[in-house]
């Protein structure tokens, strides 16, 4: 059970906390100029980020309680797939879902 | 007159387009959150705390790290940094739009900032590169639109889940909804070999860092491959102008 002072603590502190992060270069920074640099690493950020969220939870499903599973593994690739070859986040999100439920009740 | 293209989108038209290519983005949201007010509520919590965790932190992978923490007994200040460096992409994220949104006025981008999420940025991103021209205005109109269909769905949803509470049987799978959103995300996106090179290094490193603890290893990953990215690209540049 979640003592109900902790819960609060943690809501408070990340909303608060999360708000700044977005807020940081947005409402700070404003129309200054950025550097080049930063801009050329700032282009990375979600193809970057987004990868090394999602991975790991393929690999490693917690669903599975972190054992590597096909239909998982297999999904995601599907999911890839589709997404470059059709560029429509949508269609792949489909193909990679039709996926996992036909391998989980083909092998389940 | 010359005729209206994407150039010259007007706020209106730019609030409609984003809202149309954010609405897809409600069918990976909703399950999202759905599963998070089941589990929330699984770990104890009631309809009124699952809903105010949602509208106050509105980060789903923050949300779920800090309650994995809690229902570990792990200390505040573990949970607390654990979840915020999740959301370190966030910040992330606000500078990447500060070139494109930076120019509103304060009170916009104040309010934007509590928007930033990663299917509103992904949507953005995208129509800001695709059509630069479009004016300052206009731009904030679109980010509007494309959070205006997610956000309700966000936090009704987490009250659905929350009110279902623990009847989902596991088979749903709905575990996968995350994963698989943001793999279908990133797939489009990966339109240069330095965007292609920025993702496979994250990827990698995400792996051999799983094992830092306090999610520290995704910030790891996250900035690894935008260092990747970034020299891949200045690299393809020098070769360019080589040749």
């Amino acid at each position: 059970m979640i003592d109900a002072s902790t819960l609060w603590i943690v809501i408070i502190g990340l909303g608060l906390g999360s708000y700044l992060l977005r807020f940081a270069f947005l409402g700070l920074v404003g129309d200054r100029p950025i550097p080049p640099w930063l801009l050329r690493h700032l282009r990375y950020t979600a193809v970057a980020v987004l990868p090394a969220l999602a991975v790991p939870q393929v690999v490693w499903p917690q669903a599975t309680g972190g054992a590597p599973d096909a239909p998982r593994m297999i999904a995601a690739a599907v999911t890839v797939l589709v997404g470059l070859w059709t560029k429509n986040v949508i269609a792949a999100i489909v193909c990679g879902a039709g996926t996992l439920y036909g391998l989980l009740w083909l092998l389940g | 007159m010359p005729s209206t293209t994407a150039k010259t989108l007007t706020p209106r038209r730019a609030f409609w387009k984003g809202f149309r290519d954010g609405t897809p983005f409600v069918l990976v949201v909703g399950p999202f959150a759905v599963l998070f007010g089941v589990l929330a509520a699984e770990a104890g919590l009631n309809v009124l705390e699952i809903l105010v965790f949602s509208v106050v932190v509105i980060a789903g992978a923050a949300q779920f790290t800090a309650l994995q923490l809690m229902t570990e007994d792990a200390p505040t200040v573990i949970v607390l940094a654990s979840a915020l460096a999740v959301n370190l992409r966030m910040a992330m994220y606000s500078a990447s739009l500060t070139p494109w949104i930076g120019a509103a006025p304060l009170w916009q981008r104040a309010i934007a900032a509590y928007f930033v999420l990663d299917q509103s940025y992904a949507c953005s991103i995208v129509q800001f590169e695709k059509a630069p021209d479009m004016s300052i205005p206009a731009r904030v109109a679109y980010f509007a639109g494309a959070v205006c269909p997610v956000v309700p769905v966000w936090y009704g949803a987490t009250v659905a889940g929350a009110l279902i509470g623990t009847q989902i049987p596991e088979s749903w799978a709905l575990d996968f909804a995350l994963p698989i959103t943001f793999l279908a995300m990133i797939a489009p996106m990966l339109r240069t070999p330095a965007h292609v090179i920025a993702a496979l290094v994250a990827v990698v490193v995400s792996l051999l860092a799983a094992g830092v603890p306090y999610s520290l290893g995704l910030i790891i990953a996250g900035i690894s491959g935008m260092m990747a990215g970034a020299r891949a690209e200045l690299w393809a540049d020098a070769r360019r102008a080589a040749a």
